[in-house]
C-alpha cells in the first residue's frame, strides 16, 4: 500500500506513453495513428506535473493576504506543461489538415495501400 | 482517498487500450477525450488548476470537435 | 512480425523506464528555482497567480515562441486545405427553433465568460490560453448549432494580427524603457487588485484574443468544403 501510494501517478503516466507508442507503430489507419499520438502527449504532461508534486502541498496562488507559503507545490513544470498542451493541439490539427489531403489524392487512408503505389 | 485515485487511474488505462481496439474511428476519438478528461482531473489531485483548466477546454473538447469534422472528410471505419 | 518487435521493443523500453524512475522519488521538493519564485514572486512582479508570473515575465520570451508555433500551425493549415477549387457547399438541413434559440441565447453568455477568465489571469486560475479556448468554444456552438452562419474572416485575421501585435510591441517598449525585452515598466500596484502587475494583463488580453481567434479560424478552415 505504501509503494501504490508513492507511485500511483508515475504508472498512470508511463502507462498511457506506452500505449501511444504501440499505437504509433503497429496501426496501420492514418487517423489512428493521429489518436495515438493525441494520448502519447497527455501522458508526458501527466508525467511532468506530477514530477513537480510535494507531498501535502497547496496550488502556487496567494489569494488572501497572509497564506503561508511553506508547502506549495513547484510552479515551473506547471508553466511548461501550460505551453505543451497547446502546442500540443497545434500539431494535432496541422497532421488531420495533411491527413485530408492525403485522403483526397490517393482515395484512401491505409498507410500499406500508400506506400504500394509508386507515384 | 487513495481508492478513488487508483480507480482513476485504471479507468484511464482502460480508456486507453479501447481506443486502439475499437474499428469505428469516431468511438476511438471519444474514447480519447475520455482519457483527456481523466487526467484532467488527475492534474486537479495534483494542485493544478490552470492546467487541469487548460486540458479540460483544449485537450478534451476542442481536440474531439477538431478529430471528429475531419473524419467527417475522409472515411469512418477502418478497413 | 512487424507486432512481436514492437512488443519486444516496448518491453525493452518500459524496462528501462522504470529502472530509471525508481530513483525519482514522489513528493519531495527537487528544484530550488521553484523555491525563489513563490518566495520572491508577489514582490517582484505584483502577481497573486505564480504561474501567471512563471509564464509571462519570468519566462516571457517562451510564452513568444509558442505564440509563434500557434500562428505557423494556423497558417499551414490555411494554406493545406484551400485548393482554390470552388466546389459546391454540402447541402445541411436547417437546425429546429429550439436548438438555433438556444445556441443563441448560450453564445453572449460563453464570450462574457471566457473574457473574465483572461482578464483575471494574474489574480484566480486562469489566464490567456484557458480564456482563448472557451472562446473558440463558444464559435463551435454556433458552428453546430444555428449552421448557416459563419464568422466574418475579415474580423477574425484582424483580431489575431492585433494580438500578435500588441505582445510584441509591449516586450519592445520593455527594451526601450529600460534593460531589456519584456521589462515590467508600468507600477506594480497593490496586490490582489484588479489593475496590478505591471504589464501582465495586458499581454494576457491580447493572448487571450490571439488564441481565441485562431482557434475559430482553424474550425472554419476545417468545416468549409472547398
Amino acid at each position: 500500500m505504501n509503494f501504490l501510494d508513492s507511485y500511483i501517478y508515475y504508472i498512470g503516466a508511463f502507462g498511457l506513453i506506452l500505449i501511444g507508442l504501440y499505437i504509433i507503430l503497429v496501426k496501420h489507419n492514418l487517423i489512428k495513428v493521429i489518436v495515438g499520438l493525441g494520448i502519447l502527449d497527455t501522458g508526458v504532461n501527466l508525467f511532468l506535473i506530477s514530477v513537480g508534486y510535494i507531498t501535502k502541498g497547496t496550488a502556487p496562488i496567494f489569494s488572501r493576504s497572509g497564506i503561508d507559503s511553506e508547502y506549495m507545490v513547484d510552479p515551473v513544470p506547471q508553466a511548461l506543461v501550460l505551453t505543451a498542451i497547446v502546442i500540443g493541439v497545434a500539431v494535432l490539427a496541422l497532421a488531420l489538415s495533411l491527413a485530408i489531403r492525403l485522403y483526397q489524392h490517393y482515395g484512401t487512408l491505409n498507410l500499406r495501400k500508400i506506400r504500394e503505389q509508386k507515384w | 482517498m487513495i481508492v478513488f485515485v487508483s480507480f482513476l487511474v485504471v479507468l484511464m488505462l482502460v480508456g486507453a487500450v479501447a481506443a486502439s481496439v475499437f474499428r469505428d474511428l469516431i468511438s476511438a476519438v471519444i474514447t480519447a477525450a475520455l482519457v483527456s478528461l481523466i487526467a484532467s482531473i488527475l492534474f486537479y489531485f495534483l494542485q493544478a488548476p490552470d492546467v487541469a483548466m487548460a486540458e479540460a477546454s483544449i485537450g478534451a473538447a476542442l481536440t474531439a470537435a477538431i478529430f471528429i469534422i475531419a473524419i467527417r472528410r475522409t472515411k469512418r471505419y477502418e478497413e | 512480425m512487424r507486432r512481436i518487435i514492437s512488443i519486444l521493443l516496448l518491453v525493452i523500453i518500459a524496462f528501462g523506464i522504470s529502472l530509471s524512475l525508481a530513483k525519482i522519488p514522489f513528493g519531495v521538493p527537487k528544484t530550488k528555482v521553484g523555491r525563489h519564485y513563490i518566495n520572491e514572486g508577489v514582490k517582484e512582479t505584483g502577481a497573486t497567480n505564480i504561474v501567471t508570473s512563471v509564464v509571462v515575465s519570468y519566462r516571457g520570451f517562451d510564452t513568444l515562441g509558442e505564440v509563434t508555433v500557434l500562428f505557423i500551425a494556423a497558417i499551414g493549415l490555411g494554406a493545406v486545405l484551400t485548393t482554390g477549387v470552388k466546389g459546391e457547399m454540402r447541402k445541411v438541413q436547417p437546425a429546429s427553433l429550439v436548438l438555433y434559440t438556444g445556441c443563441r441565447l448560450l453564445f453572449p453568455l460563453i464570450l462574457v465568460f471566457g473574457t473574465y477568465i483572461f482578464i483575471h489571469g494574474h489574480l484566480t486560475p486562469g489566464g490567456g490560453f484557458q480564456g482563448g479556448a472557451i472562446i473558440a468554444s463558444g464559435f463551435l456552438l454556433i458552428y453546430l448549432g444555428c449552421r448557416e452562419r459563419r464568422i466574418s474572416r475579415v474580423a477574425s485575421n484582424l483580431a489575431e494580427s492585433l494580438g500578435g501585435l500588441t505582445f510584441v510591441v509591449i516586450g519592445l517598449l520593455g527594451l526601450a524603457f529600460g534593460g531589456y525585452f519584456l521589462l515590467n515598466f508600468l507600477p506594480k500596484g497593490t496586490a490582489n487588485a484588479l489593475l496590478s502587475a505591471g504589464i501582465i494583463p495586458i499581454i494576457y488580453i491580447a493572448i487571450g484574443f490571439k488564441v481565441g481567434s485562431e482557434l475559430a479560424g482553424i474550425i472554419d478552415n476545417l468545416i468549409e468544403e472547398s
